[in-house]
């Protein structure tokens, strides 16, 4: 793992991106290709609960409505992973025994990740030894805005190491980064230090995942591509709350990677709300009614 | 519900605008006097859907008598309109800017079953770009003398205005508006292909209680133009075409007392630098060159790539262009639709040839064609010159000539090296060469980090043979005023 | 029997709603004939605080928005206010005012909103500049707005004279603090309606009732508020203002005319006056 040549970094013009954007929001998505979207997009969420009040009663009732998200519509897929703290990985890796869901764990101090370096590597190792499958991380944001770009690649690294066989998501917190530039050079940082996903936020602070954002990122993994052969994976989360929201990030997905990273694999939706609306939107292609969420389970 | 195989590539379905709530005739007669009469020819000729072949409506051809009654109505028009209170006469242009509004989708849907355009681009851009020139220059009417200090201000008289199919009811509210705002009365003649979206423009003229022959509107081919050209009673040509027609038009009037403003063709030029941001230029060439199917007079035809990117920008722009989707122009997720009519079609094909022959290499993006319509892919001509003849002569199609360049006095020089002056693109993300370029350019509008951008309040025109005159923003009233 | 007419409350008008003065004063508007016509608010400085917060909470957001979109929005204001224009005639001669001179006042309100409608996107052009400085460097001027105005409105005109001020301020991307005519308050309010109902976003506009003499010394002297317009010619009331202004250097305007009537009373220097001018500049050589 070699730290990435910032110099030769394409600079990112904001305005381009956002026209980019808006014709992928133009995209009109129908019919069978509403369905085969809103399928996708089940089977990529982590289904996410972060709360202060976590509590493994309420964590394994999420685990349960992973597994079973509205029976009475038959042929869904599942959703990709759940998203827990640390503490509460063992409540839903013994809820999911016998499924194929992840359990993805945050870790390294999240949210704000202003922790020491050996706490936030022995909090990813506890992590991992509760038996998470994915570790979600955050960046160093201070010190990436301060230029210690070095510091923040052998921190990213350090706890790649700590992984083992978990794979790794690093959030850059896009939030926080100020420009798209920003944005860019911390994927590339990100990329090259060890990440197998990067993530555009901890869904903690406004403004959380935008679609320019997610758009830069990835580039970055395209970029990558080129030049390795190797496909990182990506994940956009928070602010992703509609069914119709999910699918233009298909689009934009699908028309800058491509078929390759159209799964679980490559991509994640972090959502709490996204699953209930996508459950309502294929209900309405099977009933041809508009559906009321009274009729789908809130855990 | 059906299993879904979500190892299958994921397609659009097609998603049609729906045609059901339009209103169109069978046949339309022309507009003149604030009615719609046949016109003395007695002859309609068909105005065709370029994607289905199919006939839409039959539209009246104006001959010699009916030009001579437009213009005694405009003229006989012009006596009260130019007298009658500026702020009531904006009320007018309001009144129809807002009509438009009210009518978007009707509108969008007709111009694209017309001319060939995606609907996604009509409903966008030429149907609110159109509204809103009627909104701008409405303003204008009763601000005159701030526009101009220290002038005494006459409007001209009876403006006789022709335009092209490329951009069929944003040309006419190009034309109309600043002319009536400022109290001069209109004689129009549409582009023969695209006469449709006019004459719903003259629907709304009447509904919105214009005075009788302030706009009038006939619809016909080259012979109705030139009728409108030669008419003695006309204070004023404003012709949007080919170069050629307009130096046709300009020999045509030598010696008259008649005023003129021409908007003719272009052969931009659009050039990437190496500090530039590049995924969001590659995106500047698609919009330069595709949009409209490349059916635009400023559109960025001559692509300069800085070497040392050049091969990564060419990947980059084939890899774009494979996402592009040509089709039918009602669907939404068209990005490419129909090319305006049989003869343009062979026109482009007749250059793509000419390009092949002179030994350009040539990439097209796969897509099928439809035996019925007219239909052209996305192409690119690497490895060619200033000299080769798809560099030099406009193209009007979705046809781009990549050439590479390695220093900044160069670029300008090749940029400039063409008869044409109409636009021009510069992406770099250091301010100074920002400045540098726009400057030694010769175009009349130049694009930097950005290109096909228009707006109402901001001047559009070409530098040598590309036209005479502005349109839009101030300086675009100066065409339709007589400084006293 | 005769129906029983239900009779209207006039409450202030801040931050896109409508709230009693938070003193619960209020002081009497009577016609010719002695008879009551409204009880209004009798504001104090304490709304007139209120209001001014919510004038700046939404001015930069207002400022941001495309000409067009300001234009447009005005363009509504005029639709809107045609519509109610017999509304507004009989409120208007109810303090005393003929049919005509009413129905004047009315029609031209109407044309004035338009008329500054259509300055939204075109005094830009007008006012700004590319200015050719002798070193190696493209210069432009250009107006930008001053951010939050407080207004004391014509006392003659109470529609006309109002609005003829609240349409250039905000054409141009200001928000305001307006502080009705105290001949015929009812009318401002009834037009704080009309602005509620345009897509006018709120707390851009903000309308008080009240007494000049107690609340002068706030709309002149409150240190987030960038520029005073005061109409009248009192020239007690205008030295308080030019020193209490001092305070901030907030912008003073003096509008003494009462013809408001008059063509006069609009142009695209009534916009100019809210605005500030900023100068750039950058290298033009590589």
């Amino acid at each position: 793992m070699s730290f990435p040549n910032l110099l030769t970094v394409p600079k990112i013009d904001k305005i381009g991106v956002e026209e980019r954007v808006n014709r992928f929001c133009k995209r009109s998505i129908k019919n069978s290709s509403k369905t085969h979207g809103l399928h996708l997009a089940l089977s990529m969420i982590d289904l996410t609960t972060l709360d202060g009040k976590d509590t493994p009663e309420n964590v394994k009732r999420m685990c349960y409505k992973a597994n079973h998200l509205h029976d009475s519509l038959q042929g869904i897929p599942k959703v990709a992973a759940v998203c827990v703290y640390p503490t509460m990985v063992k409540y839903a890796k013994n809820e999911l025994k016998g499924t194929k869901i992840k359990v993805a764990s945050v870790a390294t101090g999240f949210p704000s990740g202003q922790s020491s370096l050996d706490v936030k590597l022995s909090d990813t190792k506890f992590a991992v030894n509760e038996g998470a499958d994915e570790i979600d991380m955050v960046i160093s944001r201070g010190k990436f805005l301060a230029g210690e770009y070095n510091f923040v690649f052998d921190e990213i690294a350090s706890i790649k190491e700590v992984c083992g066989k978990a794979h790794l998501k690093v959030i850059l917190e896009t939030g926080e980064l100020d420009t798209l530039d920003n944005v860019r050079k911390a994927s590339e940082i990100a990329i090259y230090a060890g990440a197998d996903f990067i993530k555009t936020s901890t869904g903690k602070i406004n403004p959380a995942s935008t679609m320019p954002v997610t758009y830069v990122m990835l580039n970055a993994i395209k970029d990558y591509y080129k030049k390795t052969g190797i496909k990182i994976g990506m994940k956009p989360a928070g602010g992703i709350s509609s069914a119709k929201i999910a699918l233009q990030y298909l689009v934009m997905l699908n028309e800058t990677l491509g078929h390759e990273w159209m799964n679980k694999d490559l991509f994640r939706f972090g959502a709490s709300s996204l699953a209930n609306d996508v459950l309502m939107q294929l209900q309405r292609q099977e009933s041809g009614y508009y559906e009321s969420i009274d009729y789908f389970s809130k855990d | 519900m059906s299993n879904i195989d979500l190892n299958k590539i994921w397609n659009y379905t097609t998603a049609n605008e729906s045609k059901d709530h339009i209103l169109l005739k069978e046949k339309y007669d022309l507009f003149i006097n604030g009615k719609f009469v046949k016109s003395n020819s007695r002859k309609y000729f068909n105005s065709v859907n370029p994607a289905t072949d199919e006939i839409i409506a039959k539209i009246s051809e104006a001959n010699k008598e009916d030009i001579d009654l437009a213009v005694k109505a405009a003229n006989s028009a012009f006596k009260s309109w130019s007298k009658l209170k500026a702020k009531e006469r904006a009320k007018y242009i309001f009144r129809i800017a807002r009509m438009i509004q009210e009518r978007a989708k009707e509108f969008a849907v007709i111009e694209s079953m017309d001319g060939g355009k995606p609907i996604r681009e009509s409903r966008d851009i030429d149907i609110p770009l159109a509204a809103n020139h009627f909104f701008y220059y409405a303003g204008w009417a009763d601000k005159l003398e701030y526009a101009f200090p220290n002038t005494s201000l006459e409007p001209i008289g009876v403006a006789g205005q022709i335009i092209p199919w490329n951009f069929p009811l944003l040309m006419a509210a190009w034309k109309i508006a600043p002319a009536i705002a400022c109290g001069n009365t209109v004689v129009l003649k549409p582009a023969e292909t695209t006469s449709l979206t006019a004459l719903k423009l003259a629907e709304i003229i009447q509904e919105s209680g214009l005075p009788k022959g302030v706009v009038n509107i006939v619809t016909g081919g080259g012979k109705t133009g030139s009728e409108i050209v030669n008419h003695p009673n006309i204070d004023k040509i404003a012709f949007t075409g080919s170069t050629k027609v307009g130096k046709l038009i300009k020999r045509s009037i030598a010696g008259t007392h008649k005023k003129l403003t021409l908007e003719l063709g272009g052969k931009g030029a659009n050039i990437i630098f190496a500090d530039a941001a590049i995924d969001q230029a590659v995106e500047g060439i698609i919009n330069a060159i595709f949009f409209n199917q490349g059916h635009v007079c400023c559109a960025g035809s001559r692509l300069f790539v800085q070497e040392s990117i050049s091969e990564i920008v060419i990947e980059k722009l084939k890899e774009r262009m494979s996402s592009l989707i040509i089709g039918d122009p009602l669907d939404k997720n068209t990005d490419i639709g129909a090319i305006n009519s049989k003869e343009q079609l062979a026109t482009i094909k007749k250059y793509i040839n000419i390009g092949m022959e002179e030994g350009g290499e040539i990439y097209q993006k796969k897509c099928i064609i439809s035996e019925t319509g007219n239909w052209c892919p996305p192409t690119l001509f690497l490895n060619v010159s200033q000299s080769h003849t798809i560099v030099q002569e406009e193209i009007f199609g979705p046809v781009l000539a990549i050439q590479t360049f390695r220093t900044i006095d160069e670029v300008i020089e090749k940029a400039n090296n063409t008869p044409y002056g109409l636009s021009a693109g510069v992406w770099t993300e250091k301010g100074s060469k920002i400045f540098k370029l726009t400057k030694e350019l010769n175009a009349g509008v130049v694009w930097a980090n950005t290109y096909n951008k228009f707006d109402p309040t901001s001047p559009f025109g070409g530098v040598k043979e590309s036209g005479i005159g502005r349109e839009g923003g101030l300086h675009g009233l100066k065409a339709y005023l007589k400084f006293k | 029997m005769a129906r029983i007419n239900v009779l209207k409350t006039y409450k202030n008008f801040i931050g896109g709603k409508f709230p009693r003065t938070e003193s619960g004063r209020y002081f009497q508007i009577k016609n010719g004939n002695n008879e009551l016509l409204a009880n209004m608010c009798l504001s104090s400085r304490k709304d007139f605080r209120n209001a001014v917060v919510f004038a700046r909470k939404v001015q930069k957001s207002w400022q941001n928005k495309s000409s067009l979109n300001r234009g447009q929005v005005l363009y509504r204001v005029a639709e809107m206010l045609e519509g109610r224009k017999s509304q507004f005639i009989e409120e208007l001669m109810m303090t005393g005012l003929s049919k005509l001179h009413a129905k004047n006042e009315v029609e031209l309100s109407i044309d004035r909103l338009i008329y500054y409608a259509g300055w939204s996107d075109k005094f830009q052009q007008v006012f700004s500049s590319v200015n050719p400085v002798a070193s190696n460097h493209f210069n432009f001027s250009l107006l930008q707005s001053v951010g939050v105005v407080s207004v004391i409105s014509p006392n003659e005109y109470s529609l006309l004279g109002m609005i003829s001020v609240i349409a250039p301020i905000i054409v141009g991307g200001n928000t305001c603090v307006i502080l009705s005519s105290e001949k015929n308050p009812m009318v401002g309010i009834s037009f704080a309606e009309v602005l509620n109902t345009s897509d006018v976003p709120a707390g851009v506009v903000n309308i008080l009732t009240g007494k000049r003499k107690e609340l002068l010394s706030h709309f002149a002297s409150h240190k987030d508020v960038n520029a005073i317009i005061y109409c009248g010619d009192n020239n007690q009331e205008i030295k308080e203002i030019q020193h209490l202004s001092s305070e901030n250097l907030k912008r003073v305007k003096i509008y003494k005319h009462k013809n408001w009537d008059h063509n006069s009373s609009q142009s695209p220097f009534f916009i100019e006056t809210c605005q500030e001018l900023k100068t750039i500049w950058h290298p033009n050589k590589v």
